[in-house]
């Protein structure tokens, strides 16, 4: 037993401060892109939570180049960009995914031209990579209790909108007939994507943030139709791709003659991939023994 | 200076018309997706040292062909976004792979029109080629499908083989486009080009016709200001795509708002740029 633990964990590992930050932002994050995740998923959102954290992108290098930590510039950013997309009508079916892709566009077009000024003004060509691919390694301590405080901040406004929210996905009509007011419910229901989202691109870099909010919350509403059950279990898969994904990452220096860690993001994303395909055979499973 | 003339031309018209049925059939994600995971094949593709462009050809085939079959069993919005982050997921490992890459990841995803080379122009051309013409060979039940999925079926024109279809004109749409504007803007050039054409015209030729015509003079602009100002393109394409836009919505409405003071039927008014 102690051998195959010794296997698993490499040398140093428990002692890592760094790994410490990295499990407990992840652990963190994970529970609050899991609760927010299944709203998205039910709701159709993929977009404009992918969206905004690719969006995260403008605010990082803007951040980066103001000297500010790069939180910031996420969590401001995407309440900005939220905000504009509810304003162009991202509360229409139909034309969400537009409204969506024209402030993508246009948030993207600035981040090209803040990175631009980042690596020509501050000579850090590493600011691209560092922003959107994210480093758990690389979170210093002191912005863990910004990040928890955020996260109680997303998760009290989700249970404050519990209700009427779940209503308003499953059934925007029926919520409408009820007296619910739709529309500032899904209003801010966006701003507390907008969070979770930069919380999630703070620790697996903006243009992979998606994975995190998506990934476990669809798999999990593959395996319940309870909505209650799938945000407990999108948050357990959350938490178990972060925690293996670290443990993953930490054992892969030794993996390569080369020596150097493979991206903790890389592990992350692949893991929760797997979850959503595993998440699905279940289903499948049933279905052929039901056939035959 | 001429062959980012010409080949930003390419892009333009080709990201002009696919763009029109992009926005047509609601993919603006799909669009997103595909050229930002074929950011991977490009990291791939370099570091194990062959042709950035097969790299990308193999991996925004593969992704939108993945996210076509995945989709139509699970949400597509959700497969849409997995795929995604799984490329990019492989993305971030070849990039760490590679050591000596930072500026070279910045311009596949942001673009550098201005390096491209005569060499590069050839295979653009020879795939714009092959886009424009499959384009216009499912010219008929790719719109009959985009507009009205239910008669397509009826007519026997299978939805899902339509989506693959599309799907696969995307992908090489992407392959030739991204190493000019980036895997990251390619798309606001596809979704706020015939955005704006569609809120001046209800019609397809015409919307399309337009929609070229706007993307080129995007595309022109920002090459010009782009070389004056040294400013990356990437960031007045977008920027002048999202103004485009904007353009199209005001005029939708100022002219929305003088036939209802005239008392004109309002029954042709479709909501603009949905």
């Amino acid at each position: 037993m102690s051998q195959s633990v010794a296997a698993l964990f490499a040398p140093g590992f428990f002692d890592s401060t760094t790994v410490h930050t990295a499990l407990i932002v992840g652990t963190v994050v994970a529970i609050v892109a899991g609760t927010v995740g299944v709203f998205t998923v039910m709701r159709g959102q993929s977009f404009a939570g992918e969206a905004l954290g690719d969006i995260g992108t403008t605010g990082g290098s803007g951040a980066f180049l103001i000297g500010v930590g790069p939180l910031w510039g996420f969590v401001a950013i995407s309440i900005v960009a939220a905000s504009a997309m509810e304003l162009i009508g991202i509360q229409r079916p139909r034309g969400r995914d537009l409204a969506t892709g024209i402030v993508l566009g246009a948030a993207l077009g600035l981040a090209a031209l803040l990175l631009y000024f980042d690596a020509t003004y501050t000579n850090t060509t590493g600011a691209t990579v560092t922003i959107l691919f994210g480093s758990m390694f690389a979170i210093p301590g002191s912005t863990v209790p910004v990040i928890v405080l955020l996260s109680v901040i997303v998760l009290a406004m989700v249970s404050a909108l519990y209700r009427p929210l779940l209503l308003g996905s499953v059934s925007p009509e029926l919520a409408a007939a009820r007296g619910i007011p739709v529309r500032p419910v899904g209003a801010l229901y966006l701003l507390a994507l907008a969070i979770a989202v930069a919380l999630a691109a703070m620790t697996i870099g903006t243009i992979l943030s998606t994975a995190l909010l998506v990934g476990p919350a669809a798999a999990a509403l593959r395996l319940t139709r309870r909505p209650a059950t799938a945000i407990l279990t999108a948050i357990s898969i959350g938490i178990g791709a972060t925690w293996l994904g670290v443990v993953l990452a930490y054992d892969s220096y030794d993996w390569s003659s080369a020596h150097h860690h493979w991206p903790v993001s890389f592990f992350v994303v692949t893991l929760v991939f797997l979850a959503y395909l595993l998440a699905g055979v279940p289903r499948l499973w049933r279905a052929r023994r039901e056939r035959g | 200076m001429i062959n980012a003339w010409t080949e930003a031309t390419i892009v333009a018209v080709v990201a002009g018309v696919v763009g029109f049925f992009t926005v047509l059939r609601g993919s603006a994600f799909v669009a997103h997706a595909v050229p930002n995971g074929a950011f991977a094949g490009a990291a791939g593709a370099s570091l194990i040292g062959v042709n950035t462009i097969i790299g990308l050809g193999v991996f925004s085939l593969f992704g939108a062909l993945g996210i076509g079959v995945l989709g139509r069993r699970g949400r597509h919005d959700v497969v849409t976004a997995l795929a995604l982050v799984f490329m990019l997921g492989l993305g971030a490992l070849f990039v760490t792979m590679s050591i000596e890459y930072a500026p070279e990841i910045y311009s596949l995803l942001f673009g550098e029109v201005l390096g491209i080379s005569s060499t590069e122009l050839a295979p653009t051309a020879a795939l714009a080629v092959v886009c424009i013409a499959a384009v216009l060979v499912l010219y008929r039940p790719l719109m009959l499908s985009s507009v009205l999925a239910e008669a397509g079926e009826a007519r026997g024109v299978s939805a899902f083989r339509m989506e693959l279809c599309f799907l696969a004109v995307v992908a090489l749409a992407t392959t030739m486009t991204v190493p000019v504007v980036g895997t990251l803007l390619i798309f606001s050039l596809m979704i706020g080009a015939p955005a704006a054409a569609r809120s001046f015209t209800d019609r397809p030729g015409p919307a399309i016709a337009l929609s070229v015509t706007i993307a080129l003079a995007i595309v022109w602009v920002a090459i010009a200001l782009s070389y004056t100002t040294n400013y990356p393109v990437g960031f007045f394409v977008g920027t002048m795509s999202a103004l485009c836009y904007a353009l199209g919505r005001g005029w939708a409405a100022w002219r929305r708002r003088r036939s209802t003071r005239r008392g004109a039927p309002t029954a042709q008014i479709a909501a603009p740029g949905a």
